[in-house]
């Protein structure tokens, strides 16, 4: 039998368990990934140089993002891996790549997206201001490259990630001065059940709270966010918010670290041709999946929070269950494989109980999107407003996001929608009257990351595998 | 000087010198371009669509906020570009610069 051709994208826990298990079986699948080096995000390797232990920057994960390093540098020879490397296009299973400026063109049999996801974010009036960052993008700039994003930072949005970048980077001795949540504490209680099937981390969250408040950290729950006040010049200087109660308040400080949980990566998939499914619970587009992790489109395959934002153990097992999906779809199924697939699924019940019992404890506040002032930005690329895109539902008749897009350009810059399009199906829902899934979801378009000018002025190279040199050259953006 | 980064750790590195817009500027190796201009200025470039400045968002490589240019009109991703000594950068686009072809 000729060897299959087996393309994996992302190297975090989904991707590198997924290769694990393949190699495992006498595979050698290729690998690819943006990032300089392994571990994805939460398993973010620090650059060369940086003397941090895993203590220090995993806290309570430091022995499984140990082990995740470790099973990826033992694998490292039994791979095809290209880290540096940005996937921006795929299409009659070929997959279209740049490294480092240099083209880079994979054909495939079988396809495993392992792509992970990125914050989801809801706008606040003012956010398009310098100092505004993503949650993740904070924790990026600590566990990356030891910084922190401001002098005094306020964190806001909901999600357990609020709590724990906070808490890292009171640990790391930046000055929190606020987190700020909008989801009700009550929520919290009233997910308890679920929450508790995985007690210990519940716990640990607890204690991150209670750490927070004894440094007298500000903390307020159930709050609305109203404005990130500042200027064009020097960017935040506070940010102005609603309490529960309906008063309103102001707190100083000179960054924002803004999150409401995550979003799937999933525009690969979509120019696959892979299906959706709109899930009611988190109001997003999933890709539709089966219990092993196949997409719609035959040996095309899904794992990690790019297919369901469960978290890291998920994403772990998750990869691991779509390698086993592609073995068997490869006939090479054995008894042990299928007695490893239910004891995947069982621990994955009770990892997706507890992912569902966050979703309820710190919803998505779908009801600010309608809320939102029409000078409020939507797009932060190209600084369309609310109101613009309130216009033209109105004018328009544009009831579906891909027709709205097309009048609006929300969706259409250069971050590809990534941050605005689910708030725009938002505010089009709400101006109109329509149930989100009925607005549609924006449809992903090549290049899903930007190009390098120079690229096809070169011939796409031989794909020879590499990893980035030392002192790689830079990347050039068009 | 007012910074909008502020190093935490990590601070007995190799020192490495760049150019940013024809002044020296002093960075640790390792350190994204993003890093080493935000901890020494408040911003990484001007919005094209407004008066705004801008000075990332993701760090992640996801939107594409963190655009400056090499003095050869070059884009890069200040966020996911390691610093080099030597490196000769704008946080304004120059003048010669390549067309500019948006996808
Ligand atoms: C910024 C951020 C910080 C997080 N921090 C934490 C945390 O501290 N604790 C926690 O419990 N959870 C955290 N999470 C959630 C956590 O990331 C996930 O649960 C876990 O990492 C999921 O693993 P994964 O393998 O599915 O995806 P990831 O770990 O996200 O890995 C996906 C990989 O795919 C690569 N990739 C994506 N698109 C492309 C492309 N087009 N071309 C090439 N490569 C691509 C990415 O570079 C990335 O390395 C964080 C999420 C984000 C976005
Ligand atoms: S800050 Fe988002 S791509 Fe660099």
């Amino acid at each position: 039998m000729a060897s299959s051709r087996i393309l994996i994208v992302g190297a975090g826990p989904a991707g590198v368990r997924c290769a694990e298990t393949l190699v495992r079986h006498g595979l050698r699948p290729t690998l690819i990934d943006e990032n300089r080096r392994d571990g994805g995000q939460i398993y973010r390797r620090q650059p060369e140089g940086f003397q941090r232990d895993y203590r220090t920057l995993y806290g309570s994960e430091a022995d499984k993002a140990k082990a995740l390093h470790d099973s990826f540098d033992q694998l490292r020879p039994e791979l095809d891996y290209y880290s540096d490397t940005s996937a921006w296009h795929l299409s009659g299973q070929r997959l279209y790549a740049h490294q480092q400026g240099r083209p880079l063109e994979l054909d495939y049999d079988h396809l495993l997206l392992c792509t992970g996801a990125t914050d989801r974010v809801m706008p606040v009036k003012g956010w398009q201001l310098a100092g505004t960052y993503s949650l993740g993008g904070a924790q990026i700039a600590l566990k990356n490259q030891a910084v922190s994003i401001g002098h005094e930072v306020v964190f806001m949005g909901s999600g357990p990630l609020l709590y724990l970048v906070a808490s890292q980077y009171l640990k790391a001795g930046a000055n929190v001065a606020a987190v700020l949540d909008t989801s009700a504490f009550s929520k919290r209680l009233s997910a308890l059940p679920k929450l508790l099937s995985r007690a210990p981390l519940t716990a640990r969250g607890s204690l991150l709270l209670a750490d927070l408040l004894r440094h007298g950290v500000s903390l307020h729950f159930g709050i609305r966010p109203l404005e990130v006040l500042g200027s064009t010049d020097s960017g935040v200087s506070a940010i102005r918010f609603a309490r529960a109660d309906g008063s309103v308040s102001e707190i100083c400080c000179d960054a924002l670290a803004l999150g409401y949980h995550l979003r799937p990566e999933t525009q690969l998939a979509d120019l696959a041709g892979c299906a959706f499914q709109f899930d009611e619970l988190s109001r997003q587009w999933l890709l539709q999946l089966d219990d092993l992790g196949r997409t719609s489109v035959p040996q095309v395959y899904a794992a990690g929070d790019g297919a369901r934002i469960r978290g890291a153990d998920a994403a772990e097992r998750a990869g691991e269950l779509a390698a086993i999906a592609l073995l068997q779809d490869l006939n090479r199924a054995t008894p042990e494989l299928a007695a490893r697939q239910q004891q995947l699924h069982s621990e994955l019940a009770v990892l997706s109980r507890f992912a569902q019992g966050l979703s309820e404890a710190f919803p998505w506040p779908a009801q600010h999107a309608a809320q939102l002032s029409d000078d409020t930005i939507i797009c932060r690329c190209e600084m369309i407003s609310a109101g613009e895109l309130r216009r033209t539902v109105q004018a328009k008749g544009a009831l579906e996001v891909n027709r709205a897009k097309a009048f609006s350009r929300v969706g259409m810059g250069r971050c590809q929608g990534r941050y605005c399009a689910h708030v725009g199906a938002e505010v089009i829902a709400a101006a109109s009257g329509e149930p989100l899934q009925v607005v549609g979801r924006q449809r992903g378009q090549a290049p899903v990351k930007p190009l390098p000018i120079s690229l096809y002025a070169v011939e796409p190279t031989d794909p020879a595998p590499q990893e980035s040199m030392q002192q790689p050259a830079p990347e050039v953006l068009s | 000087m007012i910074s909008r980064f502020v190093r935490l750790d990590e601070q007995h590195r190799p020192r490495v010198t760049l150019q940013v817009n024809g002044q020296p500027v002093d960075a640790l190796e390792g350190d994204t371009l993003m890093v080493a201009l935000l901890t020494q200025s408040r911003h990484l470039r001007q919005s094209e669509f407004d008066s705004g400045l801008r000075a990332g968002f993701c760090l992640m490589a996801a939107c594409q906020d963190c655009w400056v240019w090499t003095r050869q009109g070059e884009r890069l991703r200040a966020c996911s570009t390691p610093v080099s000594s030597g490196m000769d950068i704008l946080t304004y686009q120059p003048e010669a610069a390549w067309p500019v072809h948006e996808s």
